[in-house]
């Protein structure tokens, strides 16, 4: 046992390991599409253990960085699925290279949402934000019901599939890479500063207004961006699967993996989606499982495996000193 | 001497309670000054009002001759005035390095798209915003803790801590509120000694709110004197012991 933690340790510490595993990463990620590596299926998981990723780092921005709690992430990818997918569907269809400019309208859609969220609810906190989410995710629900140009209850069909392996792969190490530096600079920092201390974070000079307006603004573009790819490789989507249960799947994986933590929000995904696939033969009972798994962790590791720590990977070369040690 | 800080007939109700009533107090550049008074008299608030936690009721605050009253408190921090706490206030879970940098940080000049894509500004600006946190930590005998997180400091390790990123904003004027709650005699003197370097060498006005006499009456220029939300007094650390109102507030009236 001893002898797996130092030889854990001694991997985290050589940072040369996270490009070649892009590099692989992405190398496996074409040859598995463009050849019958992987059967569909495989294939299909992982595409969306990738989303998930997606979902996971950029609501830990919220929740784990900026110590607020979002139930609303469902309703930004709900923005930004259907947003992409009347791009492609009903607007231009047959035109496959028209999917990245859709992603991005997905995100952006669902960024300018979530900035006047931000701007209407900046004030309130904790319980209260966690409320304003809900009712929003609800509004998106039953709003998307409603319009029938976007396929009402029944939602919309024959969305192309476009969402490859590579290119969820690429959209995932952008969205960590972009979160990454985000943290890392004076506006993260500022981020991180309101989760500790309000007040003391006002009074050294933090314009706390702005960095939670920004860090819920950029949550909710990556948001729309995992819906915009979920839409185009489940090919159908409705508004029921952007309801409350599916924002709770996205908490268990960032409570999961880890508050404030890069590392963590991608341990969480890939356990939350193996283990939930896992589950799926189980039916019923799957959703007995993970939710008990939830409540052990909370009891036993309330701020996830990783909790506020970081893989020495993801940090910068000037912020390596600076690693939190045991005090 | 120009004044740094004036306090205009300031009065702050929260309902039916007066906490300050028609408050005046004018601050000089260069001074260090005490503000005492019992329990409830309104200190912290007056810090408060001052920092842009509170808005005053009635009445207005000047730095350097332009109103900070009403403005937001970051606004009020970034104008050149830093603050501790009376119950310690520092960034828990991060360490101690990261506490003093984000005060720091409102000295960094470079925009969004700068840190997202690393390039101009960014870098040097993060490498000096690191060697002059650590320059400020060092003065406090902190850098040998510099990543350990700021839980994991002793009691006085933290309030050295607070004053130490509150002077990371570069402050003209320096609030401390009760900087020496829970030392003992021999510490209290250590910290006189403490603050009155700081003041040396960071050149600040400070304010301070303390219960220990023999620190506000060695290291203040001046004193004012609150009871009941009011100004009971002014003047140097003579006066003040001399003053019969000051005895009586702390003391409670003579009876005969």
């Amino acid at each position: 046992m001893e002898n797996i933690r130092r030889f854990c340790v001694r991997l985290a510490d050589r940072r040369w390991i996270l490009p070649v595993l892009l590099v692989l990463g992405m190398t496996f990620c074409v040859v598995a599409e463009s050849t019958s590596l992987l059967n569909s299926y495989t294939r299909f998981v992982l595409t969306a253990m990738l989303v998930n990723v997606i979902l996971c780092v950029s609501l830990n921005l919220v929740n784990g960085y900026l110590g607020e709690f979002s139930v609303g992430h469902a309703g930004f990818m709900a923005l930004g699925a259907y947003a992409s997918a009347m791009l492609t569907t009903c607007l231009f269809p047959q035109t496959p290279a028209l999917f990245i400019p859709a992603i991005l309208v997905g995100g952006l859609m669902a960024a300018v949402v979530g900035f006047f969220l931000a701007l209407l609810s900046f004030k309130t906190r904790g319980d209260y934000l966690a409320i304003i989410t809900l009712a929003f995710l609800m509004i998106v629900k039953s709003a998307l019901e409603n319009i029938s140009w976007v396929g009402g209850p029944r939602g919309l069909a024959g969305i192309p599939t476009l969402t490859t392996l590579p290119i969820a792969f690429a959209t995932a190490i952008i969205t960590l890479w972009v979160i990454r530096n985000l943290i890392y600079s004076k506006f993260g920092r500022a981020v991180v500063a309101i989760r500790e201390d309000e007040i003391a974070a006002n009074a050294m000079g933090v314009r706390t207004r702005e960095a939670k307006i920004l860090a819920f603004t950029v949550s909710s573009f990556f948001g729309g961006v995992a819906g915009a790819l979920l839409a185009h490789q489940i090919t159908f989507i409705n508004p029921g699967s952007f309801d409350i249960v599916k924002s709770t799947e996205i908490l268990v994986m960032v409570y999961l993996g880890g508050i404030g933590s890069l590392a963590g929000s991608i341990l969480g995904a890939v356990i939350f989606t193996f283990l939930s696939e896992a589950l799926r033969e189980y039916g019923t009972w799957r959703m007995v499982i993970l939710p008990l798994i939830l409540v052990l962790l909370m009891i036993f590791r309330p701020r996830g495996i990783m909790g506020l720590r970081e893989l020495p990977w993801f940090l910068p070369r000037r912020e390596l000193f600076n690693r939190r040690k045991k005090s | 001497m120009s004044a740094l800080l004036e306090i205009e007939d300031v009065t702050m109700r929260f309902g039916g309670l007066c906490a300050i009533s028609n408050c005046r107090m004018t601050v000089p550049a260069g001074i260090t000054h005490g503000i005492i008074g019992p329990n409830g008299a309104g200190k912290t608030t007056l810090f408060n009002l001052i920092t842009g936690i509170y808005r005053p009721t009635e009445g207005i605050i000047r730095y350097k001759g332009r109103k900070i009253s009403g403005q937001r408190p970051s606004r009020i921090a970034l104008e050149g005035i830093g603050r501790t706490f009376q119950n310690i206030r520092i960034f828990k879970s991060l360490t101690v390095l990261e506490n003093v940098r984000i005060a720091y940080d409102s000295q960094l000049r470079y925009g969004p798209m700068e840190s997202l894509m690393r390039v101009g500004r960014y870098g040097r600006a993060e490498d000096e915003s690191i060697a002059r946190s650590m320059e400020l930590l060092e003065h406090f005998g902190l850098s040998g803790f510099a990543s350990i997180p700021a839980s994991g400091l002793s009691y006085g390790s933290q309030r050295r801590l607070e004053i130490a990123r509150a002077l990371a904003l570069k402050p003209a004027l320096l609030l401390l509120d009760e900087p020496a709650a829970g030392m003992n005699t021999g510490e209290t003197s250590a910290l006189t000694e403490f603050l009155r370097d700081i003041r040396d060498h960071f050149q600040v006005t400070m304010i301070l709110i303390e219960h220990h006499m023999h620190l506000v009456m060695n290291l203040c220029d001046k004193i004012t004197v609150l009871d009941f939300g009011r100004v009971i007094a002014d003047g140097t650390p003579a006066e003040i012991r001399a003053n019969p109102r000051v005895i009586e507030a702390y003391l409670g009236e003579s009876t005969e």
